[in-house]
């Protein structure tokens, strides 16, 4: 036997330590940054910030605009990138096969995925913006965040058609039901919560996303009534109040706002997963 | 109108918008290169791409600078988050109680969900106080904005190896296990290096995601256009570049500010190869057998 | 002598009974074949006996399982210790993504053998006691998983004698080969009876009676019967037995 400085089980005990404050300290950053921020939110959150217009460039007052800009541009994406990714996941799942199209359509989304978000806002503003003239608005802010959210939505669809049992799609092109009535009438169906789970994961991307959307809402402190009026979601409006120093209290106070709203996704989605793999399980 | 017209069409209809993303990127690369070769080409590309100097009301447009920023913030808060999230990977995967993962998960996914703007926020208010009180200066600096950006990394990462190593067959513990190796053995030596190729992805997608960050960066980074001589120096990355300037640019800088989004887009490219490279060479390993 | 005694083993998953009033006494030095239908707990037995369920939420355990004289789920003891001494293969070859040689030497390695000589010599000569060194010692650096299934499976025998165990438990280790392969490692467990205690789980009644001196006939978590293979076999004692050596159901 050789000689070593520490017994293997000695090593054990010690790597299980690190390992165990590992996994804690990664729950502390998560509780210290949102503890932190609702701890500072809530001195200014109340019913009124939420509905009141912001007075004197966001020193006062509240976010109802900036609210009604998020759900605007986030709309959009959804309504936009659900039935590309969609689309395409059902293409990917039940009608491609394997070769270099996937491959390329595959490398794609990914490529997609990982583009800088301020690229995709040069991109808004040279396309959207000026080419298409759509001009700052929150249509040109949500057509940018569509293609943010869509290989997300992609990616989550394409997992969940191809978890339907094979034995649905015989079952039914055995009764002689078509491809497509097929994939409508049953494959569909079947995946439906984990498609659900996708645009809800890439509409929470869009709704959280700034710099995309940096030269393509404009930033307008008033509600948006049609599609091609300017906008301030959220996210930039906490730029902008932090950056140009407005004021550190409201900028708390819509901090917070987006971690209830990031918190309740991931509960709604959390929740979601779990009943549909209760579903699955036959339970 | 009849059945197979009727496939067809939606069969075809359904290849567009699976093709959707690659025309996407086509119109981006077409739009960015439209706007930034231009000035690349007036200034040089070598000038561009390796000149210290960004003075656009001089007309200097070179982004090295920038270029050393982005790299030197993600190298940096590579370092800090490979660590931690590689072991809270494992912990998740092998270690963890049920319970203990129940909570890991949801607190993982929250901490991948929180806007960027409110890390950058965070930092602004905590981080760059506190940097500025035991480093001096301003607290704006490489070292703040590569802690800001290891917070946001470590998610991507975490889940990304933890599916690694949950993937690696559970016969290969087993063996090890009955051969009499401890848990921390059989990590060490058996599944953590089966489930390296994995992990090295997951390592690149963080690296992806430090290197395309922009606000959180400009909120705590400093941003001034200089080569940093030490850790808590400003620095300003490529992202911040384009998102500072393109307020007020114009003309030659306006294009100048694209071919910057052009130098980041060749900076993800090459990682995205890598990555599939990677990935295309694990399968190789399994496949053939030969390690 | 006995190597292994088990009185009144008792084994649940959760609210489930796998094993009832498991009784049985594993001589030294000779082969010990485990037989009886899919699900009838076998495996589940073997396991007990290196404690691999260990790993397995909602193991529940009752009785005795006494290696030489010692409980083996006593808290003195190290399960480290006890799998050291208790070898174990496998239903399907499971050899580590390694080189053939990192494989045998993952053992030595685990148990601090780091002397480059001694290495050596233990992975050669438990090539050769698994009968597989000529057949490998052209490409020990080469990946374990480009050899065949049968060479996998004599790789993973060579891997748990290397670290010289006591008694070696098979589940199943021939299932998932051919017939060729299969005779090979029959005639290896005959070779290393002479060494080592060994606990065969079969499917395969024929296998059982080539190479085993005592056999035991599980039936849904019980041992129906335990005898000398050659009597079990010609002259069962109990119906059931009776009825799945046979052929009658299983």
């Amino acid at each position: 036997m050789s000689f070593r400085l520490l017994s293997p089980k000695v090593y054990q005990k010690i790597m299980k330590i690190v390992f165990w404050i590992s996994g804690i300290i990664t729950i502390m950053i998560l509780l210290v940054i949102i503890g932190y921020i609702l701890f500072k939110g809530f001195e200014v959150l109340s019913l009124e910030f939420i509905f009141s217009a912001p007075i004197d460039s966001g020193r006062a007052g509240g976010i109802f605009p900036m609210i009604i800009s998020s759900l605007y541009v986030t709309l959009i994406s959804g309504l936009v990138a659900a039935p590309l990714g969609v689309g395409a996941a059902v293409y990917l799942a039940e009608y491609s096969e394997d070769g270099w199209i996937v491959k390329l359509i595959r490398f794609g989304a990914e490529t997609l995925a990982s583009i800088p978000s301020i690229v995709f806002g040069l991109f808004g503003l040279s396309f959207f913006v000026i080419f298409l003239g759509l001009g700052w608005s929150v249509l040109s802010g949500g057509l940018v965040l569509a293609l943010m959210a869509l290989p997300t939505i992609f990616k989550v669809a394409e997992v969940s058609i191809d978890a339907v049992p094979e034995s649905y799609r015989e079952g039914s092109l055995a009764l002689g039901a078509t491809k497509w009535e097929t994939v409508y009438r049953v494959v569909l169906p079947a995946a439906t919560p984990g498609i659900t789970t996708g645009v809800i994961l890439g509409m929470a991307r869009a709704i959280s996303e700034a710099a995309a959307i940096l030269f393509a809402v404009g930033a307008a402190l008033t509600i948006p009534v049609s599609i091609f009026d300017p906008g301030r979601p959220l996210p930039l409006h906490l730029y902008i109040l932090a950056t140009e120093g407005i004021s550190l209290e409201y900028a708390f106070g819509t901090a917070a706002v987006m971690v209830i709203i990031v918190l309740i996704i991931t509960v709604v989605t959390n929740n979601m997963v779990d009943r549909y793999q209760k579903k699955l399980m036959g339970r | 109108m009849n059945n197979s017209l009727q496939e067809y069409l939606i069969e075809k209809g359904l290849f567009i918008t699976a093709i959707s993303s690659i025309l996407v990127i086509i119109l981006i690369i077409i739009f960015i290169f439209l706007e930034g070769l231009p000035a690349m080409e007036s200034y040089g590309f070598l000038n561009f791409i390796f000149g210290s100097l960004w003075a656009p009301t001089q007309g200097e447009f070179g982004v090295l600078t920038m270029i050393v920023g982005s790299l030197g913030i993600t190298l940096l808060s590579l370092v800090m988050a490979i660590p931690l999230s590689l072991f809270c990977a494992i912990f998740m995967a092998e270690i963890a109680p049920s319970n203990m993962r129940k909570i890991l998960k949801p607190v993982i996914e929250t901490l991948a969900g929180i806007p960027s703007v409110v890390y950058g926020f965070f930092g602004l208010i905590t981080l760059v106080p506190f940097m500025r009180e035991q480093f001096g200066g301003t607290g704006f600096s490489m070292l703040t904005a590569s802690i800001i950006l290891t917070v946001m990394i470590l998610p991507t990462i975490i889940s990304v190896s933890e599916d690694a190593i949950r993937s690696i067959p559970s016969e290969y513990k087993e063996a090890s296990l009955a051969l009499g190796a401890t848990q921390w053995q059989t990590i060490q030596n058996v599944i953590f290096p089966a489930a390296l190729p994995g992990i090295i992805t997951a390592i690149i997608l963080g690296m992806g995601r430090a290197i395309g960050e922009t606000l959180a960066v400009i909120m705590v980074a400093g941003n001034v256009t200089q080569y940093p001589t030490s850790l808590v120096d400003p620095v300003r990355a490529l992202t911040a570049n384009i998102a500072i300037e393109m307020g007020y640019a114009t003309g030659l800088h306006y294009n100048a500010l694209f071919g910057t989004a052009i130098v980041l887009f060749f900076m993800i490219v090459f990682l995205l190869i890598i990555a599939n490279y990677l990935q295309y060479k694990k399968k190789v390993v399994i496949g053939g057998g030969y390690l | 002598m006995n190597r292994i005694e088990v009185e009144n083993l008792n084994v649940h998953f959760d609210d489930a009974q796998i094993l009832k009033d498991v009784n049985i006494k594993i001589p030294k030095n000779t082969v010990t074949s485990l037989i009886g239908p899919s699900g009838c707990g076998k495996s589940t037995f073997i396991r007990t006996i290196n404690r691999m369920n260990d790993l397995i939420s909602g193991f529940k355990k009752e009785g005795h399982i006494y290696l030489d004289g010692q409980e083996i789920y006593d808290p003195s003891v190290d399960v480290v210790e006890l799998r050291k001494k208790v070898g174990m293969v496998f239903q399907k070859p499971n050899p580590f993504p390694k080189s053939v040689f990192d494989n045998v030497a993952y053992g030595l390695k685990v148990h601090g053998i780091t002397d480059k000589n001694i290495v050596e010599e233990r992975v050669r000569e438990s090539l050769k006691s698994a009968a597989l060194w000529e057949e490998v010692k052209e490409k020990l650096e080469k990946s374990a998983l480009g050899l065949s299934g049968g060479q996998q499976q004599r790789l993973c025998i060579a891997r748990t004698i290397a670290i010289e165990p006591e008694v070696i438990l098979m589940d199943e280790p021939c299932s998932a080969l051919d017939p060729i392969s299969t005779t090979k490692i029959e005639d290896l467990i005959h070779k290393l009876k002479k060494e080592y205690t060994i606990v065969i789980v079969t499917h395969n009644m024929q296998q059982a009676t080539r190479v085993s001196k005592f056999t035991s006939f599980f039936l849904h978590g019980e041992i129906v019967e335990s005898a000398r293979t050659e009597r079990l076999f010609l002259e069962p004692k109990d119906k059931r037995t009776e009825d799945y050596i046979t052929g009658r159901f299983g």
